[in-house]
């Protein structure tokens, strides 16, 4: 396969996986109004599960040999285990002590992965992690799993697109508009919140795991926050609240990132190349900031994105 | 043993204390947890790093410490800076959004100004940690078995008069009750005629001013490094939410109980483990006090 084509096949792949995990974003903040920002942490939670699960023992690496398929549901159901730890000391609680302690998740569960050489590999990481259908399509490359990493994001769309349009998902936003209202009706905002919390990450366990897959080698390096403010910046530019807004936003904003790389590396002196990774942060900051700014709904999101500061009677009770 | 450990868990604990003092000012009166708070304090150690560097031909030292005058300027350089900082994120990011009433939006705004703020020390100072001299301290016994070094004892007394002082200014001054009767009520202190763009710009003068010595501070006893504010974010809400968010003297007992936790938990744990504690301690507080150890029930 051509140099272009293999790149292009590279590309959707990454853009698919972070769009699973901005899938899962936008269920907990853009439906539940939950303030998660360590996305990181619930992504390396289930890269690191499925990791350990399916790697061969024979490879003398902490791993389980267990199929690809039980690898990627351990890895859901392990980010979901996160989700409950972070979730039931601070879902009564006002809004932002749910993000501090998500961020306290996601650096917490990189010090594991960088002090638990015989868990995670230490700093060292995991390598020859199993990949699904590999060697199916043979010489193409990667479009098999391409196509399996489509077929999850497909999956997941569509099941959280069923459960926004459930009753179950009205509770959600009834819950996010008016607390009050919706617990004089019976409605447990924290059950509810707490389902949503743990339904998200493990969205976000499953773009790790098939990270974990797809790169077939992780290490701590690769769950730095920076994770994190890509998947919210995706899900802030497609326009939270909507799942074909995150799916839209994660493709544009990789497109970004990836295209200021390449202009970077190829306007700048070397000397200041090092420091293109913060080049481009600064820019997807400047870019999400104008964003919030002038057009806080997103490109595909509703005209009343996020949760208005009269309608938060949590604030005041919690 | 046990008494070094504690010595230096106060150590750390002072800086995180004037930190979280800040952080706990602008969570009260301003009503969001500003997680570019750590960036403040990166932002201080580097703007004295300047002040530092232009007066390398200057040879003063104050007796046993290892600085003299030029860090006295770098001390005010870095506050002043740090202020006028803190005060422009918030007109540009921050004020526009106050306006626009989206609640969170004020914390995502919060955590993408934290990175960008982060990027550009990298930029501007490298990704290399700095030091504000080569020169090596001796510690000195003050107890049997407690060795510090002049500048820790420094830290520390340095630390206890700015809350000292910050207690005058909150409890005596005019401006210090304007800012508390701010935090209690932003309406009710609108209409008895406080000005209140004038409070929210003296939360910034007096949260980033402390930020900056205390980022001087870590500085000088550990070492300048662009990521040194995000590391430390975790033990400032923790510190914080420990003391209950809105108390000042709460952020001051909240950072002496973690950072004296995180340096005793090196008796069970391997010490790389030591920020963890900061949020295990966090997690434990919101599960039986959500309200912290001096907070009001209110918030």
């Amino acid at each position: 396969m051509s140099g272009v084509l293999s790149y292009l096949v590279f590309f959707l792949t990454t853009a698919a996986i972070y769009s699973i995990a901005s899938l899962g974003l936008n269920l907990q903040w853009g439906r539940t109004g939950l303030f998660n920002i360590g996305v990181s942490g619930f992504f390396a939670v289930g890269a690191y599960a499925y990791a350990i699960l399916t790697i061969s023992p024979l490879t003398g690496q902490p791993g389980l040999g267990w199929p690809v398929l039980a690898g990627l549901l351990g890895a859901m159901v392990a980010a979901g285990l996160f989700a409950l730890l972070v979730g039931i000391p601070t879902l009564r609680l006002r809004d932002d002590y749910l993000a501090i302690a998500t961020i306290g998740i996601a650096i917490t569960v990189q010090l594991i992965a960088t002090n638990e050489p015989e868990l995670t590999g230490g700093t060292n990481g995991l390598f020859a992690i199993p990949q699904p259908v590999a060697g199916w399509l043979h010489g193409s490359g990667g479009v098999a799993f391409l196509i399996l990493v489509l077929i999850c994001v497909a999956l997941v769309y569509l099941a959280l697109e069923r459960m926004i349009h459930s009753p179950w998902g009205r509770v959600l936003v009834a819950i996010r508009e008016d607390e009050t209202a919706a617990s004089s009706l019976g409605k447990s905002a924290f059950s509810f919140r707490l389902q949503s919390l743990v339904i998200g990450s493990m969205a976000m366990g499953l773009s790790g795991a098939l990270y974990a897959a797809f790169i077939k080698f992780i290490s701590p390096q690769d769950f730095l926050p920076i994770f994190t403010f890509q998947v919210w910046a995706m899900l802030i530019l497609g326009g939270s609240g909507s799942s074909a807004g995150a799916l839209l936003g994660s493709l544009v904003v990789w497109a970004i990132w990836t295209l200021s790389g390449g202009l970077i590396q190829a306007a700048l002196p070397a000397k200041l190349q090092v420091d293109s990774g913060a080049i481009q942060i600064i820019l997807i900051g400047l870019l999400l900031m104008l964003v919030i700014l002038f057009r806080p709904s997103g490109l595909l999101g509703r005209k009343r994105p996020a949760v208005h500061r009269s309608t938060v009677p949590s604030k005041e009770q919690a | 043993m046990i008494g070094q450990l504690l010595a230096n868990g106060i150590i750390l604990g002072a800086t995180i204390a004037l930190g979280a003092i800040g952080l706990t000012m602008t969570y009260n009166i301003l009503d969001f947890a500003n997680f570019a708070q750590g960036e403040l304090l990166t932002f201080g150690a580097y703007f004295a790093l300047i002040a530092v560097s232009a007066f390398a031909g200057v040879h003063s030292t104050f007796g046993a410490l290892s600085f003299g005058w030029p860090m006295v300027v770098a001390l005010l350089l870095a506050a002043a800076l740090t202020s006028l900082l803190a005060i422009l994120v918030d007109w540009l990011v921050f004020r526009p959004l106050r306006r626009s009433s989206i609640q969170v939006a004020l914390v995502i705004a919060s955590f993408g100004a934290s990175l960008l703020l982060r990027h550009l020390v990298v930029l501007i100072w490298g990704p290399q940690p700095a030091y504000y001299t080569t020169n090596i301290q001796i510690s000195t016994q003050i107890l049997p078995g407690v060795r510090v070094t002049p500048d820790q004892i420094f830290l520390v007394a340095l630390t206890a008069l700015l809350v000292v002082g910050l207690h005058f200014f909150l409890s005596r001054t005019k401006l210090g009750k304007a800012m508390r009767a701010t935090a209690d009520d932003p309406q009710l202190a609108q209409v008895t005629g406080i000005d209140v763009a004038r409070v929210v710009r003296w939360t910034w003068i007096v949260g980033g001013s402390l930020a900056a010595v205390a980022g001087v501070l870590y500085g000088m006893t550990v070492q300048i490094l662009p990521e040194m504010g995000f590391n430390l974010i975790l033990p400032l809400f923790a510190a914080a939410i420990l003391g209950g968010v809105g108390s000042v003297y709460g952020a001051v007992l909240g950072g002496l109980v973690i950072g004296i936790a995180e340096n005793l938990s090196v008796l069970f744990l391997t010490p790389t483990y030591k920020p963890a504690i900061a949020f295990l301690l966090m997690i434990a507080v919101l599960l039986v006090r959500p309200t912290g150890i001096l907070g009001k029930p209110k918030l």
